[in-house]
């Protein structure tokens, strides 16, 4: 961490539609170590959410406990937020989003927080397609702990201390696939290049999108011999998909454009320009994207992009007929519509 | 883009903005340091050592520094660094016995310096403590050059003027008065080892149009008459006065004459007000004592009735400019005729050396300016020097004094039989400013106050008395929140590429986006790859080796960094670190060896 918090000046950056610099879309001091690649993923959301216009108050951050949950701090400090039990933020998601279906969800999580002890709330948000932004900051180790092992980590990775891992990764892309969700992206939080159009396109996809965030441990994961240092994600780093994100999108007049990249509208708004790199992977395959990241021959290769998408999918609010408008907006007889509907009800059940 | 080298002494030295543009090369950041821990003596001798006369400086120096200040485009308005020079010297306790002293004896070399300004009395102040026997003449009964002819003693004390100038005289410096040279072949003739000329540019444009010498007895050359003033030959003028020109001349001819009785005083100036040569706090000053400065009015004729001035007749400027401001068309829109009493010329100066005599030597040019070397000071003729004023015609006492610098080092060589072009190089010394975990030696936090304004005297009480200084000086407030404005442009970013993991944490805490890691490419690309694009061509791009992850370079924006160090405490393995930047401008105490080049 700095010994202050960053100075304040605005005045040589551009404005955004709403009138805000980039600087109007940091929270408070990072108190992470110097290094934190949780610090590089704050700065990406930062700029992703200025550059979409994105009304600070429109916004509820959640989170639950770890280094990588106090990132909910770091950035748009004026909008909604609550930082919660461990493993428990995706059920108080859930019942924000239930209530309030407008806001949009911004949910960072990290390995320990969603594949350890909240793996079942990670696996049944997925499951009922919540609409939010999911990030899980990896780094593959429990550095509020002071560096064991977490479920993320790769057979053979060293610790710290030199001892090498034994026990079978979970791999929250692949288990997000399975599971159903619409949106599963993989990126490293040292290439903002590639996490700030995913982070816009995942905000933006109707449903629960998931970014599994690369995001090296300074202090406890950095060494030789980790599979999660920078050093070894620079090195193995392997974008299979590049992703551009269009707020306003022209006519489309055919699903590929000129350049070669596949296009895809985005249900609230703006379009995706995907262009494959070096391989034949089509994002809306499942089971290629599955095959990809559990058949990894390719010499340990760190496969990013966004690896699945599918638009169509109905997420919570419509799979469960929940009311469009807010609670908090719908007229008190509406809320509480009386003795006799609550009758009414009760004689349902007799 | 070849990797930046930051051994280069300029590179760095130029990162400190208010030093690289000081003619005397000036360490501000270090001696406002010095001044926010209450060091004013050190701050004071710091300042000394470089432009020699800081009690002086301190109020009227040209302010080249100011313009350059980095806080300036930070923000709106630069650290009032002139301003805190004065505070140094306010404040300060006894610097006699600091200052260099008298040699215990002399090395036998003389040496005649010509003109008791600021240019010969820093020559005699570098030289003198050296054991060079210095013999300054000056044609006036009190030294100091225009700083005591032209600068008025209500913008610059007396007592100011007389205790700096007393610390060279008590170097051994012989200073002989009313000892005007009338013949440079004869000063030769009495065995010096070499001279060096200072006599700045005395001679006053005069403006040949009609009636001007009909009505002589009310018309006045400015720096003429700013020192018949101040040597208390004049003692008033016309009620209603004309000031011709609009320079810093003009400025002090206004602002005195309102202090020997006239009460309407106008500015006539030719063009438009973005072409005025005087400096904006001087036409502010000016203004605020009620003078009116009048545009587009470029001077006819004196008009004279019965042998008396009555006035001056005007043509009317009309002027076309194109987008860069400058002049494309000018036209003439009629004629009038404003009513005065006196008219003051302060159409500027030039250099004259009629004592100069045209066969020893020394070459002039057809303007009949001498012919001196840049670097050197030397003329066509060895062993004489010029400086100040009558080296490259009229600038400033900042510049004056750094001729003065330059010359003493000059004419060392010349008596040593040393070459005047051998001389010692700039450098620059780094050392790490880390005190311990996001722990260092300066303040490194922002302030975002704004400038703390001089407070003056009440205008009544100035204009009733000629020799009252109207700058009061700052109080502790201004000073505590002006030193703070300061962002320690010496501390400097140092990078070490080999070091860096690309963990992007120095890009991301960055206040002012000036840190990128790119592809390396031409400076253009590299300059518009930043988050906001290095635009301003005038700082410099740092590029370093490439990184040895991704082969990327680390590249950074000089323009706008507030050296907060914040890069330096995000960096996990002190691949950035915030250096002091010492940079060693050579006097001629180093070339002599007496004191050890840093």
């Amino acid at each position: 961490m700095t010994s202050m918090p960053k100075p304040f000046i605005d005045k040589h950056l551009p404005k955004n539609e709403l009138g805000l610099t980039v600087r109007n879309y940091e929270g408070s001091m990072s108190t992470l170590c110097a290094g934190c690649g949780h610090d590089s993923v704050t700065a990406a959301l930062v700029q992703a959410f200025w550059e979409l216009n994105l009304a600070p108050e429109s916004a509820a951050k959640v989170s639950g406990i770890g280094c990588s949950s106090k990132t909910t701090a770091y950035f748009m400090g004026q909008s909604h937020g609550i930082n919660c039990v461990h493993g428990r933020m995706p059920s108080v998601a859930t019942g924000a989003n239930a209530v309030n279906g407008d806001l949009h969800y911004i949910g960072i999580s990290g390995d320990g927080d969603s594949l350890s002890i909240g793996f079942g709330q990670f696996a049944h948000a997925i499951r009922r397609n919540l609409n939010m932004l999911y990030i899980i900051e990896n780094n593959g180790v429990y550095g509020l702990t002071k560096g064991q092992f977490s479920a993320s980590a790769d057979i053979g990775s060293k610790s710290k201390k030199g001892v090498a891992n034994e026990q079978t990764p979970i791999d929250p892309c692949v288990q997000a696939l399975t599971l159903g969700a619409g949106f599963v992206a993989r990126a490293f939080s040292g290439d903002k290049s590639q996490l700030v159009p995913l982070v816009k396109a995942a905000l933006m996809h109707k449903g629960f999108a998931m970014i599994d965030v690369i995001s090296p441990c300074v202090t406890f994961n950095d060494h030789a011999g980790s599979t999660k240092s920078y050093a070894h994600t620079y090195k193995y780093y392997h974008p299979l998909v590049h992703t551009d994100f269009v707020a306003h999108a022209e006519e489309i007049t055919g699903e590929y454009a000129e350049d070669g990249a596949m296009r895809v509208t985005l249900h609230d708004g703006g379009e995706l320009r995907l262009r494959k790199t070096d391989s034949d992977y089509d994002p809306r395959d499942k089971a290629q994207a599955i095959e990809t990241l559990m058949m990894n021959d390719g010499g340990g290769e760190i496969r990013t992009g966004l690896l699945y998408l599918n638009e169509d999918m109905p997420d919570m609010h419509a799979a469960n007929h929940l009311p469009k408008t807010p609670l908090n907006q719908l007229p008190y007889e509406a809320l509480n519509p009386g003795k006799a509907a609550l009758a009414s009800l009760q004689k349902r059940y007799r | 883009m070849k990797p930046t080298d930051t051994r280069d002494p300029d590179y760095y030295h130029k990162v400190v903005d208010c030093q690289w543009a000081c003619p005397a090369h000036t360490p501000v950041p270090e001696y406002i340091r010095l001044i926010a821990q209450g060091k004013f003596t050190e701050a004071y001798l710091v300042n000394r050592r470089s432009n020699v006369f800081p009690g002086i400086l301190g109020r009227v120096c040209d302010r080249p520094c100011e313009p350059a200040c980095r806080r300036g485009r930070v923000e709106e308005e630069p650290v009032a660094i002139c301003r805190l020079k004065r505070v140094a010297a306010d404040h300060r306790d006894e610097v006699e016995h600091l200052v260099p002293q008298k040699p215990a004896q002399t090395n036998g070399k003389k040496i005649a310096l010509i003109g008791a300004g600021p240019a010969s009395l820093t020559v005699a102040n570098d030289l003198a403590p050296l054991g060079y026997e210095c013999t300054v003449f000056e044609a006036h009964h009190r030294p100091g050059g225009l700083m005591i002819s032209n600068i008025p003693s209500f913008r610059l004390p007396e007592e100011v003027l007389d205790t700096e100038i007393g610390y060279i005289e008590k170097m051994g410096v012989e200073i002989k008065l009313n000892s005007r040279i009338e013949s440079l072949k004869g000063l030769m003739g009495e065995g010096y080892d070499a001279v060096f000329i200072g006599s700045g540019a005395p001679k006053g444009k005069d403006l040949k149009i009609e009636g001007r010498d009909e009505a002589a007895a009310n018309i006045h050359i400015g720096i003429d008459w700013l020192e018949s003033v101040a040597f208390e030959h004049t003692k008033s003028i016309g009620k209603r006065v004309l000031i011709i020109g609009v320079g810093n001349t003009a400025m002090d001819c206004c602002r005195t004459s309102l202090r020997l009785g006239a009460d309407d005083v106008k500015v006539m100036a030719r063009k438009p007000r973005q072409f005025f040569k005087a400096s904006p706090w001087e036409l502010e000053d000016a203004e605020d004592e009620n003078v009116e400065i009048i545009v587009n009015h470029s001077p006819k004729r004196f008009v004279v009735e019965n042998g008396k001035l009555t006035g001056m007749e005007f043509e009317l400027m009309e002027y076309e400019l194109d987008e860069d401001g400058e002049i494309t068309e000018t036209r003439k829109a009629g004629t009038k005729i404003i009513p005065c009493d006196d008219v003051i010329l302060a159409i500027g100066q030039e250099n004259a050396f009629p004592w100069i005599e045209r066969d020893l030597g020394i070459e002039f040019d057809k303007w009949g300016v001498p012919v001196v070397d840049e670097t050197t000071h030397a003329s066509t003729l060895p062993g004489v020097f010029f400086g100040g004023d009558s080296a490259f015609g009229p600038k400033n006492i900042i510049w004056a004094v750094e001729h003065g610098h330059q010359a003493a080092i000059s004419i060392h060589k010349h008596c040593e039989g040393e070459a005047l072009d051998e001389r010692l190089p700039r450098g620059v010394n780094l050392a790490s400013a880390k005190m311990g975990v996001n722990e260092w030696m300066y303040s490194n936090t922002y302030d975002g106050a704004h400038r703390r304004d001089m407070p003056l005297v009440d205008l009544k009480a100035r204009l009733s008395n000629r020799k009252m200084e109207v700058e009061l000086g700052f109080d502790a407030e201004r000073i505590a929140t002006e030193v703070q404005r300061c962002l320690n442009c010496d501390v400097q970013t140092v990078f070490e590429a080999p070091l860096c993991k690309e963990c992007d944490a120095c890009l991301d805490i960055c206040p002012v986006d000036c840190l990128a890691i790119v592809p390396d490419g031409e400076e253009a690309a590299l300059r518009a790859s930043l988050k906001v694009p290095a635009a301003n061509k005038d700082q410099a791009l740092y590029v370093s080796e490439p990184l040895k992850d991704t082969g990327r370079v680390m590249i950074k924006d000089e323009n706008l960094c507030l050296h907060c160090g914040l890069c330096a405490e995000r960096c996990p393995t002190a691949a950035w670190d915030m250096q002091d930047a010492d940079i060693f401008i050579p006097h001629v105490d180093n070339e002599a060896g007496k004191v050890a080049a840093e």
